[in-house]
């Protein structure tokens, strides 16, 4: 019966629910937070000055705000202001505005570390500015982007527990749930952390292999 | 409008009072992971394949793991299974430290591994035992060089801090909401606590820049 | 000179990286005050050689003796204590990048030989006095030129009074125009009667001041004598091939 605890069915059915919910939660806020962070990334390295002043401003605070303050303000802020969330919506939108901001470091910086004789190579072809900026700088950049915005999945990943705290329930969530029923929060919250281990390990397996896939010989990831 | 600041005019005492809450735990947490960082990193710079092993291990888990599930491991998990009796703020600041001992490892041990070979190879030369060459040689050149990614460690553990609200610790963020649940003033009073987050991750990576300045060698560049 | 016994011998030193020798059986011994040199093409196992001397690296073979005591146990206080009494000297100085010069020589006697504070800065004072850097013991490696970078580095290795010191190329990683300096700072330790093992490219230097001159390449020992004969009379067709073609290079640039 102790060892057999988690193979129970009710069991195992709240930890997948849990775990779909948290995959739920971490793809779409992913993907979103890679969108919001190659466009402000790209604004602050080529747009106009106020353009540039408001991405540094959005990224200061969204980088300077602990992700639960902001959980709180979306979840529980919004309200006030007339405008009411899901619990999932709130947590998705925390992600990717937070992950958002944290990306568009790294995608400027990457923007930025690619040299100034590459593009006036480009323009010297012939190349337009933007066909500049898609032939040459992005798959430049993109390489050295990539170890930094990986880093911000994993860390997604295992921030993606902080919606619990604004009541939406995925995987740390139904542990909790789980462990205070049956009085086991040990062995409850080892088996969570070890599905966080598994995915954030998993995550980083990947990074690695598509880093490896896209390495050229050569080409300082840092410069 | 001139409500929420009387509210807020009202709060700050009691928010300024959280803060110190929120330094100790991360002032506690980072040195926690000092120390067990520095040793980590030599660890798995010096030591023989098993050690580096399990270091290897220990970073992994710890880096892997979210906070929050650490905290409930540790707060209602293992201190009642190891039967010791533990405040909220003590698990935070070890579960906090814990976790950054591992991330601090990777800054010194990087910074380790950046000196050239010839530097432990000179003080080994001079009759110094490894343990003295790392001590004296060794660390004081890869601490300094440590402390622009320490000072990014300081900013992560600050915001993290902020998860102790969810063992009850009063720090900030629950001073915040606290408050907040009470006046029905929630949006200025997270506001408030983001602002004074913000401004202890400048004082604190300004601190550390004045530092950086004021141990720099002289015209030494790495 | 055959009555004394030698004050370094080493016998039968090998070691080997994988399936490559990097050092085949070498075999040597130095009297008081003599100086010895290491000549021979660039990968052909001079700094290994000295570095097994004081284990910097580990020898997978031969046998050590210093004063006529054989260093057996190359390990813990034994091999500190021997590391005291082997002075070295690197091609790229490896000073303390963290510490001025003063400290930089006072280091070793402090933290090593457990010498009083005050007495070790007045050691360590004169030591770099007699380098000719005194006016420099406040400054940091970096704000120092490789000749001064490398004199402190002798400074730091005799304060340690060694009965012997090791230098390894200790002019090649120096401008043309600093070179000088070092070599007159080994010049004076040589009058002064310290024992040597030094391995250099620079030909002329050591057909000048070496009682004799080892020639090493491939790991192997080839010829051994003094210096007139491994110039210009040499029995093996490697070494005659090697020093003519290096004393032609070193004409050619002094001139
Ligand atoms: N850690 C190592 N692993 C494998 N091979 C090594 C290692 N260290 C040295 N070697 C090899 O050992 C050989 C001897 O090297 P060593 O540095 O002793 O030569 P050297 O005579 O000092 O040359 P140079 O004049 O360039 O300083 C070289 O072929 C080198 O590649
Ligand atoms: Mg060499």
């Amino acid at each position: 019966m102790n060892e057999l605890f988690f193979l129970q069915p009710d069991i195992i059915s709240a930890l997948t629910r849990g775990l779909w919910v948290s995959v739920q939660l971490i793809i779409p806020s992913s993907l979103f937070g890679v969108i919001i962070g190659v466009t402000v990334g790209a604004l602050r390295v080529y747009g106009n000055t106020a353009i540039r002043a408001a991405g540094d401003a959005f990224v200061l605070v969204f980088r300077g705000f602990p992700l639960v303050v902001q959980l709180f303000i979306w979840y529980f802020g919004l309200p006030h202001i007339g405008i009411y969330l899901t619990p999932f919506a709130a947590s998705v939108l925390g992600f990717s505005l937070c992950s958002g901001a944290y990306q568009s470091e790294y995608v400027r910086g990457a923007f930025l570390s690619v040299k100034t004789g590459q593009t006036m190579a480009a323009r010297a072809l012939g190349f337009s500015g933007i066909k500049t900026i898609l032939f040459v700088t992005l798959p430049q950049a993109f390489r050295r982007a990539l170890p930094g915005c990986g880093n911000e999945i994993i860390y997604l990943i295992k921030y993606s527990s902080l919606a619990y705290m604004i009541t939406c329930i995925e995987l740390t969530g139904e542990g909790k749930i789980i462990a205070s029923d049956n009085f086991r929060f040990t062995e409850t919250f080892m088996v969570i952390g070890a599905i966080y281990l598994l995915l954030t390990s998993v995550a980083a397996w990947v990074i690695r292999r598509l880093e490896g896939r896209l390495y050229i010989p050569g080409f300082e990831q840092y410069s | 409008m001139t409500e929420s600041l009387i509210v807020l005019y009202g709060a700050l005492p009691y928010l300024l009072r959280g803060s110190l809450v929120t330094i100790a735990v991360v002032a506690g947490a980072m040195m926690l992971g000092l120390v067990f960082g520095i040793h980590l990193a030599v660890g798995q710079v010096y030591g023989g394949r098993w050690l580096r092993r399990v270091i290897g291990l220990y970073v992994w888990f710890f880096r892997g793991v979210p906070l929050l599930v650490l905290l409930f491991l540790f707060y209602f998990g293992l201190c009642s299974l190891l039967q010791i009796n533990l405040s909220a703020f003590t698990v935070s600041v070890i579960v906090l430290g814990l976790i950054s001992s591992a991330y601090q490892s990777q800054i010194f041990r990087g910074a380790i591994m950046s000196l050239p070979q010839g530097q432990l190879k000179a003080a080994r030369a001079l009759g110094m035992s490894d343990r003295k060459a790392i001590a004296l040689i060794i660390l004081p050149q890869a601490l300094r060089l440590s402390i622009p990614g320490w000072s990014n460690e300081y900013s992560i553990v600050l915001k993290d801090s902020a998860v102790a609200y969810a063992l009850g610790v009063m720090e900030m963020m629950a001073r915040a909401h606290f408050v907040a649940s009470r006046t029905y003033e929630h949006l200025p009073l997270y506001f408030a606590a983001g602002f004074l987050f913000m401004i202890l991750t400048y004082l604190g990576t300004k601190g550390l820049r004045i530092l950086e300045e004021k141990v720099r060698i002289p015209g030494y560049s790495a | 000179m055959a009555d004394t016994v030698p004050i370094l011998r080493i016998e039968h030193m090998t070691k080997s990286y994988g399936e490559k020798v990097v050092l085949k059986d070498a075999s040597l011994s130095i009297n008081k005050g003599e100086l010895k040199v290491l000549i021979g093409p660039s990968g052909g196992g001079k700094s290994t050689l000295l570095q097994c001397i004081n284990f910097l690296i580990k020898p997978d073979r031969g046998r050590i003796w210093l004063d006529g005591t054989e260093i057996i146990r190359a390990k813990g206080k034994e091999l500190y204590a021997y590391r005291q009494k082997v002075g070295m000297i690197f091609q790229d100085f490896n000073l303390f990048d963290h510490l001025t010069a003063l400290h930089n020589v006072q280091i070793g006697l402090v933290r090593v030989k457990g010498m009083q504070a005050k007495a070790a800065k007045e050691r360590a004072i004169h030591e770099l006095d007699r380098v000719g850097l005194r006016n420099h013991m406040h400054q940091y490696p970096a704000e120092l030129s490789g000749g001064q970078k490398q004199r402190v580095s002798i400074a730091r290795a005799l304060a340690m009074d060694p009965e012997i010191m090791l230098l390894d190329e200790p002019t090649s990683a120096l401008d043309p125009e600093l070179i000088s300096e070092v070599l007159d700072a080994i010049r004076a330790l040589r009058s002064s009667g310290m024992t040597m093992i030094m391995s250099t490219h620079q030909i002329g230097f050591a057909g000048e001041v070496a009682d004799e001159l080892i020639f090493l390449e491939k790991g192997l020992i080839v010829e051994t004598g003094p210096p007139a004969k491994i110039l210009y009379d040499a029995e093996y067709p490697r070494t005659r091939e090697f020093c003519s073609k290096i004393t032609e290079l070193y004409a050619n640039s002094s001139s």
